[in-house]
């Protein structure tokens, strides 16, 4: 049994602490928070480009570290944890991890090295409105050369030079990257709850776009790359719940009312041991999940769904209970708190919401027993 | 990371896989094993021969060290038996807390004749342990114990009583807390004895549990006589000798009871809906919470093979592993509200004839209470994880600076 990340894993992890400590952390966060004309912190970017994080999980012939997705999982915690302004998941989780799947050896040559080093941004398109998308309700048409409709809303679509759009190919679905910087595309910035990280709509009008993968295998696709994602996301996650009960705990060791710690109170501690609970719940299904993709598992469906559905609670519960333990000073625009509320929020719904991974955590166990 | 075992825990769990086929009849149904009763002579005898068997096999105090006729391995795999055991049907539970808690205590605090004396004979199975420390006044606050303990001569002399004893009834020995100064601080009056439970003056009285069973008792002290050789630790540092034992108590691992997110699921295809049409399986509101136990289930699983992997590599669990209690006992009061409320009015129906799985979600339903109290309170195990693990302040105390017998007590 060695269900734990290795010593160099740790040392990653420790790594990435130390760098994000001194080049993201609050401050950055609310530079892009604090200024409607950007959408992520072009500096925190190119620091972590440079770090060589963007290619952790891509092979060293394509440009990346060539580490693997323990090493990525690692390094999207101590993101989450520092609430890092940056496009990394929509670029790394989503549009890397969608050409590494399914990606033509050509378009993985072209792609991958400069999304290893920083020189593109990319992105994922699926949502069209409210509600979850699906094989039937999505609009967006490919032909095979030009793509035409709408997706929003479009995590990063606002800073991107690349998407990878899952949009109807005859009675199928395909998914079709495009280039943002040509005519056919419009973007529209969106304001959402989470402002240090951009959202866009994304309109195209005969917009030139190539297939990824083959015609018609665009959902079966998609639904691959969002079980691959949302163990990264549920990283994030357990990293920004964390931080949250680590918050909380020093301000209530170091709180004082009616002459004493409020943390000496029980309504505090119970509350704080909640937290604690749900977390080492995140935790240890998102190491499930870690583990299930580090490995190509048969299980991943299953592990993504349960690091999900557990993280995506975990880190709610934790932000919303870390205000609460802050009082007052919790709902100020000046303490932190809100950030991490935020960002709970926008990565609770980013590639499906909570009910929807629930839903898929049982159809998958009545799949697996049923098998 | 792996889920697979090292050459030396896989040869271990080989060997004691051989060793309980050999011995162990396969597991039971979850219905039938929450419906025997552990009150039965025969399974009392049963369970002795099988402790024995294991003694004999080097199987009984596998983390013990060999001068006390243990193994000496490290906890790990003292973890993976537990594990191979589960998957039969071992009457190992009533020596679970003599063995987990009880006696490694005797070990540390006992004198070379106490242990000369005991410890051979309960890691053999011939003598049964239990640990008396509850009182009707004294629950969360186990420090505020009374029962009382006066010097006469090379004798104590024992009068009170001690409350929700498991396996009272058939133990031989226990470790009992006692009061033996009321002028001092409630933590520094305290003493362990070790007593005999067939002594003249121990009265052992089954509690009528609001589930209806009789799965612990009450026992009752008039002026029982205790040789001082038989005190573990000095006379005022039993709270010091108590808190080792309640530490043993996170290494004997707590699984959950009652039916889980699988048995659930099982009735739930063949239950209808409660809300209309179809099947429960195929009500959304029941598996949005379905997800949510499946979560926790695996979580705590996942959980526990994280610590396997910390004792893996040497080192001691901490108080981390109070989540579990918090988690599955929540877990299975949900599980059986959950059964027995899709079944509309019906399912106000216990009777086994009648009810689904013969009962089981019932009687799951009417255990859960007590499984969130017993072995500490989910609020005890709270403030645990809030003061040892988070490093939260202490709670402002009442008793600090006063004698035992200026407390206010309520009554």
């Amino acid at each position: 049994m060695n269900f734990d990340f290795s010593d160099d894993q740790k040392s990653l992890k420790d790594q990435a602490r130390k760098f994000l400590a001194d080049k993201a952390g609050a401050k950055v966060t609310r530079r892009v928070l604090d200024n409607a004309e950007v959408s992520y912190d072009e500096g925190l970017w190119r620091g972590v480009a440079e770090m060589g994080w963007l290619g952790a999980a891509i092979p060293e012939a394509h440009g990346g570290l060539g580490l693997g997705h323990l090493e990525l999982c690692v390094l999207a915690e101590e993101l989450g944890r520092a609430v890092a302004p940056v496009p990394f998941s929509s670029t790394v989780y989503f549009f890397a991890e969608a050409f590494m799947l399914a990606g033509s050896e050509a378009q993985k040559a072209a792609l991958l090295p400069k999304l290893a080093a920083g020189e593109i941004i990319g992105c994922f398109a699926s949502s069209e409105g409210p509600g979850a998308p699906t094989p039937s309700n999505i609009q967006a048409r490919f032909d095979g050369a030009v793509l035409n409709g709408a997706k929003i809303p479009v995590p990063d679509g606002d800073c991107a030079s690349h998407v990878v759009v899952v949009a109807k190919e005859g009675a199928g679905v395909s998914l079709a990257l495009v280039e943002l910087d040509q005519p056919g595309v419009t973007r529209t910035t969106l304001k959402t709850l989470d402002p240090t990280r951009g959202h866009a709509k994304l309109e195209f009008k005969n917009a030139k776009a190539e297939r990824i993968g083959a015609a018609g295998q665009g959902w079966e696709l998609a639904e691959a790359v969002l079980d691959r994602a949302a163990v990264l996301i549920a990283f994030e996650q357990v990293g920004g719940s964390q931080a949250c009960l680590e918050m909380a705990t020093e301000y209530a060791k170091s709180r004082y009312a009616f002459s004493r710690p409020i943390g000496s109170f029980q309504a505090i501690k119970h509350k704080l041991a909640d937290m604690y609970v749900a977390i080492e719940v995140a935790r240890s299904n998102a190491y499930y999940g870690a583990w299930a993709l580090s490995t190509e598992a048969a299980e991943l469906p299953f592990a993504a769904a349960a690091s999900r559905a557990a993280a995506s609670d975990a880190f709610y519960m934790c932000a919303k209970e870390n205000i609460q333990t802050h009082g007052g000073m919790g709902f100020t625009w000046d303490v932190d708190c809100h950030l991490y509320f935020r960002r709970a929020k926008l990565l609770a719904l980013q590639a499906g919401s909570p009910a929807v991974w629930k839903e898929k955590l049982v159809r998958r166990l009545e799949q697996r027993n049923a098998a | 990371m792996d889920f697979n075992d090292t050459t030396e825990e896989a040869a271990f769990r080989a060997e004691a896989r051989a060793f309980l086929e050999a011995h162990c009849k396969p597991k039971v149904a979850e219905k039938d094993r929450m419906n025997r009763s552990l009150r039965g002579l025969d399974y009392l005898k049963a369970a002795k021969a099988y402790q024995k068997q294991k003694a004999q096999a080097g199987f009984a105090g596998i983390t013990w060290a060999k001068e006390h006729g243990g193994r000496g391995l490290p906890p790990i795999f003292s973890v993976i038996f537990g594990q191979e055991e589960a998957k039969f049907d071992a009457p190992a539970a009533p020596f679970a807390i003599g063995l987990g808690m009880c006696l490694p205590t005797v070990i540390a605090f006992g004198s070379e004749e106490i242990k000369q004396r005991y410890v051979a004979k309960a890691l053999s199975g011939e003598e049964i342990w239990c640990q008396l420390f509850s009182e009707p006044g004294a629950g969360s606050d186990v420090a505020a114990s009374k029962t009382k303990a006066v010097k006469d001569g090379d004798d104590w002399i024992v009068n009170g009583q001690k409350v929700w004893t498991t396996g009272a009834h058939f133990s031989d020995f226990g470790i009992l807390l006692v009061r033996t100064n009321p002028d001092v601080e409630k933590h520094k009056g305290l003493t362990m004895l070790i007593v005999d439970m067939k002594a003249p003056g121990v009265d052992v009285r089954p509690i009528h549990q609001a589930s209806g069973g009789s799965d612990f008792n009450e026992v009752y002290f008039t002026d029982v006589r205790i040789k001082d050789d038989h005190r573990l630790g000095d006379s005022g540092q039993g709270w010091g000798v108590a808190l080792v034992t309640l530490m043993n108590e996170r290494l004997a691992v707590g699984g959950s009871y009652g039916p889980d997110y699988k048995e659930i699921m099982n009735f739930a295809r063949s239950a209808s809906s409660p809300t209309g049409e179809g099947s429960l399986m195929q009500n959304e509101a029941f598996r949005q919470k379905l997800a949510d136990w499946v979560v926790r289930a695996e979580g705590y699983k996942l959980a526990k093979f994280r610590t396997m992997t910390a004792l893996s590599k040497g080192q001691t669990p901490g108080p981390e592993s109070s989540i579990g209690k918090v988690i599955n006992a929540n877990q299975m009061m949900d599980i059986s509200n959950a059964a027995i409320e899709a079944l509309d009015h019906y399912g106000i129906i216990d009777d086994p004839a009648l009810a689904p799985i013969d009962g089981a979600f019932h009687q799951s339903y009417m255990f859960a209470p007590g499984l969130r109290i017993a072995g500490g309170t989910d609020e005890i195990l709270k403030n645990i994880l809030a003061e040892r693990v988070l490093g939260l302040p202490q709670d402002q105390r009442a008793d600090k600076g006063i004698a035992f017998k200026d407390l206010p007590s309520g009554r």
